[in-house]
């Protein structure tokens, strides 16, 4: 334990590298899946179709996350404070300003990306744990600040805010929940395909430069503190449209429904999903959102320990995440188009 | 000013309870690189343990001991069966592997001990220490085991074989292994002391924060602080970092105005980055510099 300073040699990466073309899914599986999101809401009941777009809106919040970790090799355990802010954003607006609900999502959008590129900035300072610690700090002091007597007027304190929901527009004739459904795919869609996009291209490639390795990629001229905190503040302005979003299904913001155990669901669902699988998102916000209702119908007394088991079987089995899954289907597919 | 002190001083009693967790925390990392978020839940579950084995009759130090054994074997237990698997898997699975351990431990204690609020015996006692009102025999007690505990792991790493062998395979895993190291074991060695070393922790903080499942979780936060404070890669930076944390907590819940309870941990972890800002390896830690 001497203090003298040691040379260790670049051993493994903090995230894998994972390169750009394996970050999305095909064309032809998009639309497929795409196509079974818009027709499935027909057939199930309302309960069903809230899960799903509570699914998309969780879905949207590990994306941000990952175009975070997985893209720029950043951590966050902060992005319950992104998502408690564009809750909040759209839940104020619409209740004090009555702001109508869609334009609500761009303002939370703005607000929070710059919330986030200004955390961004002393975060910059900070890599691995210590931006783990951070950025954990952000989101154990969010509730805290929503609480402050001072804003009490605005976000309601420790009660919170109640939201109303939205009706169909147009005469429309469809349920609250099912067009709020369709409101939120049209939003996730958009974002998909935005972030997709936003990974292709230069700012894409710059983040992935400095994901695989910072020093290399300032050496080849990747301005490196203005990329890491711009994926900061994209990540926060998707977080926070996911937020909004939530607000709206939800109906309610309160403190408490933002705290660390939100941030730490959202960072499970990125692993299970794949890090750096942008499409595996929304198969670990499904694991987020079924599997605990899953492990207390298994038993009420132990859900959390069936919790634990059943996270440490999917960790097992695809230490990469749901990612894992997709490569080895698409190898099967071209095993059989060969034959 | 006699305010001031008579804080410190009540800073100093807290952060001995930290400087325990960070020192354990710190161990952990040194042995498997990674913080390990279910390490208070395994303190908790050693503290529960030795608490069955008192209302079994067995006497304190006796099932002091028994414990350690306990939590020594289980720490290495669980490197062996659960995260030994997943040696190759990247960093972010492991981590995700600790909080199912932490749902997992958690759970389990709180189906077998529920959930109620328990005592929890202290071998010191708790009178007033040297007649301060601030700290009882019973915290005092606390920062000498901490500070033996200190002194003892620094006498392991620096004077023993296999002391030297576990910094060595922490440091450069491959070049240990090219001088016969066992680095494998190594790592289950470092999971069994880290969890010997918690289950001390837990059952020195049990009689002052009881005894309960979630008994850990605002500990163990604190803990990861004070050893990021300090500076990860030094046990010695750990205990300072754990009793600065307990100081600069209870300062800024006296001078810093409308800071409740519940205002005070942010308030101690913005301090804390504000050092990391300045001091990106913490107080105490080594700088490391790396080769492109």
């Amino acid at each position: 334990m001497s203090a003298a300073e040691e040379v260790v040699a670049e051993g493994h990466q903090a995230v894998e590298a994972v390169p750009k073309r394996a970050m999305t899914l095909g064309t032809g599986t998009s639309l497929v899946v795409l196509a079974a999101l818009l027709i499935v809401p027909l057939l199930v009941k309302n309960f069903i179709i809230f899960q799903m777009t509570m699914l998309l809106i969780y879905g949207l919040a590990v994306l941000a996350l990952n175009i975070l970790t997985g893209g720029s090799g950043q951590f966050s355990l902060g992005q319950s404070a992104f998502y408690a802010v564009g809750a909040y954003t759209s839940a104020v607006l619409m209740e004090h300003a009555n702001l109508n609900y869609a334009l609500t999502l761009p303002i939370s959008a703005v607000v929070c990306f710059g919330f986030g590129y200004l955390f961004g900035k002393p975060a910059l300072r900070l890599s691995g744990v210590y931006l783990a610690l951070a950025t954990f700090a952000l989101a154990t002091a969010m509730p805290q600040l929503l609480k402050l007597n001072f804003l009490e007027h605005w976000t309601g304190g420790v009660q919170g805010l109640v939201v109303t929901k939205p009706d169909a527009p147009f005469g429309l004739p469809m349920s609250q929940d099912t067009w709020l459904y369709y409101f939120t795919l049209l939003v996730t869609v958009a974002i998909y395909i935005f972030a997709v996009n936003l990974l292709r291209s230069r700012s894409g490639r710059a983040f992935m430069a400095i994901r695989d390795n910072e020093i290399a990629a300032s050496a080849m001229g990747v301005d490196v503190a203005r990329y890491k905190t711009l994926a900061f503040g994209v990540s926060a302005a998707v977080t926070g449209i996911a937020g909004s979003l939530g607000a709206i299904a939800v109906q309610f913001v309160a403190p408490d429904s933002y705290t660390i155990t939100l941030a730490i669901s959202l960072f499970l669902g990125m692993v299970v999903g794949g890090v750096g699988w942008l499409p595996g998102s929304f198969v670990g916000a499904a694991f987020i959102i079924f599997v605990p209702n899953m492990a207390e119908s298994i038993s009420k007394g132990l859900s959390g320990a069936v919790f634990g088991v059943l996270l440490f079987l999917v960790i097992y089995l695809v230490p990469h995440g749901a990612r894992q899954i997709a490569i080895l289907g698409q190898q099967l597919v071209g095993k059989l188009r060969k034959n | 000013m006699e305010l001031f002190t008579n804080q410190v001083l009540a800073g100093i009693a807290t952060g001995a309870i930290y400087a325990c967790m960070a020192l354990a925390v710190v161990m952990i990392y040194q042995a498997i690189d990674h913080l390990n978020f279910a390490q208070g839940e395994m303190a908790m579950f050693a503290t529960f343990i030795s608490w069955q084995l008192m209302q079994w009759g067995v006497p304190y130090w006796a099932s002091f001991v028994i414990t350690l054994a306990f939590a020594f074997v289980g720490g290495v237990a669980i490197e062996r069966i659960l995260f030994k698997p997943l040696a190759k898997a990247p960093v972010l699975t492991n981590v995700a592997g600790f909080i199912a351990l932490f749902a997992i431990i958690n759970s389990s204690a709180g189906l077998i001990w529920d959930f109620t609020i328990k005592q929890y015996p202290t071998p010191f006692g708790s009178s007033p220490f040297l007649g301060s009102q601030l700290i009882s025999t019973h915290q005092a007690g606390m920062i000498g085991v901490t500070v033996l505990l200190l002194i003892a792991l620094y006498f392991f790493f620096q004077y023993t074989r296999i002391g030297l062998a576990m910094r060595a395979a922490a440091s450069v895993p491959e070049s240990a292994r090219l001088v016969g190291i066992n680095t494998s074991w190594m790592i289950a060695l470092g999971w069994g002391m880290a969890s010997a070393i918690g289950a001390i922790a837990g059952m020195l903080i049990a009689p002052v924060v009881f005894l309960e499942p979630n008994m850990m979780g605002g500990v163990l936060i604190y803990g990861f602080a004070a050893a990021v404070l300090g500076g990860l890669t030094s046990p010695f930076g750990a205990v300072v970092g754990g009793f600065l944390m307990g100081i600069f907590e209870n300062l800024a819940g006296t001078y810093i105005p409308g800071v409740g309870n519940e205002l005070k941990l942010p308030i101690a972890l913005a301090l804390i980055i504000s050092v990391l800002v300045v001091k990106p390896a913490g107080l105490f830690g080594r700088h490391i510099v790396k080769r492109v």
